[in-house]
């Protein structure tokens, strides 16, 4: 049996927002029969055409798609398109209390319907693609050589997911987006697209170093734009302590503190400051 | 929550009087059956009594039965050893629907140089015996076709199939582990070179198998060390596992006929009472000869996990093809290999009976089932149209 987090079974036994939205302003449609998920997802604006006011969705899949479907609705209800659109699988993932490494692939393709459903609204052209398969190519920002062909998958949307999930082995990606997980033969391909990447991080980790006052700018910015509005979402939130040198000292705060799993969440801000400050950050809970 | 298992092609229950029957021979009667000593040789007596209770299911004379650790050994055993005897043969015959067991040494062994031929089915899961005949030839060392499908249940007509391999001079082996304890075998009256079973399949423990290897077939052993069934497989005798499957074989020939009428019965009408109830739904080799005791389903628009899972949250236990279970991104070999679409293969369900299984067993799956397809449909951006 799967290791599902209580909050996997709960959004898999009583899925919120299940259902379509006849009026929807947008409409992300992704996966197919035959790769063995897919999701529809529906979105409803307010009047101003900024916020999200509703959010409804279909899935077929096993219980960590309908899971991470269900979450995807509730994480989106409020945010503007913009807030939406920064919403990560990985985020999918840490409001469900962590996916079976093999299930990622699930919080992907929430992150991707929501994706091909803000770009089309925004009238960027979706092109028609391959009705059986069609991850990660269904919008033109993923256009790209096609590297797995069993789950027509291209190198542009693997090199986005393998940099945003900091990935090191084929097998990762596999478990991310299924890519090489049926006939093998893309593998080495693979392979050189993590090398590729790797090579472009180790570029971008020896970055001239942040001055002390940038960098605190920076860790306030992340803070209020990333990580405080999901906290507080789930009830919760944080404080920025103090900054000393390379460490972040912050304290929970509502629902966060004394919350059992606040370890890991520390270990989010953690990622999320390193991914988007300075790689050498560390957070500490004080 | 009291358990509704219907999984008894994965794992059975160990039988109450199997338990018993093993039990001594942990704490008290704990002797080695090799030792020269009264004390193991009361054991020895035993293992001697579990081995004429094994053959005597098969109809096989007691010495041509070695006992091992699982069906894969037994499997793994025989084809290492057919190709060790045979040595000039370079080809190897099996089927697309075998066991991993199977089909992952063949594989394998291509890498040593070995031909493989994985012979296909139809889209009822039923062997292509013509394409077998075809691609037999007087390279071939081992043909190994499985008696009975472990997820549809289909039977492959093996006495068949042993003919053609002997008149080419092969060896012929048979992964019976869903067979045994379900149909009536006869080695007696077979050219079966080589038959597999296990234990846990019949309500034996786990970690008991045994391999049937005809009288007068050349045979190499895979393990060697000591003279453990006649240096065929060496290894201190697992005596008490030994005790247990013998008994349980005594009992699954004794339950023989309730496993091809009751057991039977409750399967067929589990298959007809689903079907009439779900619309959408198509039996995985239902044009086939089946094990009394299997039926695969599968459901349209709705994925096997789901299913599953909310089976099991009413204790209900089965078993999926689709690919969410096993970890792997594609849904079983199996169905694959009949051909079923990948719109059905995402959304079998395999449920499997043994004589344990109940009649209100089988009505709180009747029950059950149909609201769980219906709820997932629901939830499903397919096939809304078609179900309206």
């Amino acid at each position: 049996m799967w290791d599902y987090t209580p909050k996997v079974k709960d959004h898999f036994l009583n899925p919120r927002n299940v259902g379509d939205i006849p009026d929807a302003d947008a409409v992300g449609e992704v996966g197919s029969l035959a790769c063995g998920d897919a999701l529809k997802l529906y979105l409803k604006l307010d009047d101003n055409k900024e916020k999200i006011v509703d959010a409804k969705f279909q899935t077929f899949g096993c219980a960590s798609a309908i899971a991470s479907s269900s979450a995807l609705t509730e994480m989106v209800k409020g945010k503007t398109l913009d807030e939406a659109l920064a919403v990560s699988n990985q985020d999918i993932a840490e409001f469900l209390g962590g996916l079976p490494e093999e299930k990622m692939h699930c919080s992907v393709m929430g992150q991707e319907a929501l994706e091909v459903a803000i770009f089309k609204y925004r009238g960027l052209e979706v092109p028609d693609h391959d009705a059986e398969h069609d991850h990660g190519h269904a919008y033109p920002d993923y256009e790209g050589t096609l590297v797995c062909k069993c789950f027509g998958i291209t190198d542009t949307f693997l090199k986005k997911v393998i940099a945003d999930n900091h990935l090191t082995t084929s097998e990762q990606v596999t478990n991310f987006t299924k890519a090489g997980g049926a006939c093998g033969s893309c593998i080495p391909k693979i392979k050189e697209l993590i090398a590729e990447v790797l090579g472009q991080a180790k570029e971008a980790a020896a970055k001239p170093k942040l001055s002390n006052l940038k960098k605190m700018q920076l860790v306030q910015e992340v803070l209020e734009r990333d990580i405080r509005p999901m906290l507080r979402a789930d009830g919760g939130d944080l404080e920025l302590i103090d900054i000393d040198g390379d460490h972040v000292q912050i304290a929970f705060r509502k629902a966060c503190a004394g919350c059992a799993s606040s370890g890991n969440t520390a270990k989010f801000v953690e990622m999320k400051l390193r991914e988007l400050v300075y790689d050498g950050l560390r957070v500490q809970e004080v | 929550m009291k358990e509704i298992y219907l999984d008894n092609n994965a794992t059975t229950k160990v039988d109450e009087a199997v338990f018993e029957e093993m039990k001594p021979y942990f704490c008290e009667l704990y002797g080695n059956p090799s030792s020269m000593h009264y004390f193991g040789g009361q054991v020895q007596s035993k293992t001697t009594e579990a081995r004429k209770r094994v053959a005597d299911l098969l109809g096989a004379s007691p010495d041509e039965i070695i006992f091992t650790a699982c069906g894969t050994e037994s499997d793994n055993t025989a084809i290492r050893s057919a190709l060790e005897v045979l040595p000039d043969r370079r080809h190897i015959i099996t089927s697309r629907v075998e066991h991993p067991a199977v089909l992952t040494q063949c594989r394998n062994l291509t890498a040593k140089g070995y031909r493989v031929t994985e012979i296909g089915v139809d889209s009822a899961g039923r062997l292509d015996m013509d394409e077998y005949k075809k691609a037999i030839d007087d390279d071939t060392a081992i043909v190994s076709f499985m008696w009975a499908n472990n997820e549809t249940g289909v039977i492959f007509p093996v006495e068949e199939a042993a003919a053609i391999a002997k008149a080419n001079g092969a060896q012929f082996h048979t992964d019976a582990v869903q067979a045994v304890g379900k149909i009536p075998i006869n080695m007696a009256a077979s050219k079966i070179d080589m038959l597999s079973l296990s234990g846990h399949k019949l309500h034996a423990p786990k970690g008991i198998g045994a391999l049937y290897v005809r009288k007068g077939t050349p045979f190499r052993p895979l393990m060697v060390g000591g003279h453990q069934e006649k240096s065929r497989r060496a290894g201190t005798e697992n005596a008490a596992a030994i005790i247990a499957l013998g008994k349980a074989c005594q009992l699954a020939g004794e339950f023989m006929e309730a496993e091809n009428t009751t057991v039977k019965a409750k399967c067929e009408r589990l298959e007809k009472a689903l079907l009439a109830a779900i619309p959408h739904a198509r039996v995985n080799g239902g044009g086939a000869d089946r094990l009394p005791n299997t039926t695969s389903i599968a459901f349209e628009f709705v994925e096997g996990e789901a299913i599953l899972l909310l089976l099991s949250e009413l204790g209900i236990c089965a078993s999926s093809g689709s690919a969410c279970t096993s970890g792997s991104l594609e849904p079983s070999h199996v169905l694959r290999a009949m051909g079923v679409p990948f719109t059905c293969a995402h959304g079998s369900i395999r449920f499997s009976l043994s004589r344990y299984s109940t009649d209100s067993e089988i009505d709180a799956v009747i029950k059950e089932l149909p609201p769980i397809i219906a709820r997932l449909r629901q939830m499903s951006p397919f096939g809304r149209e078609f179900l309206k």
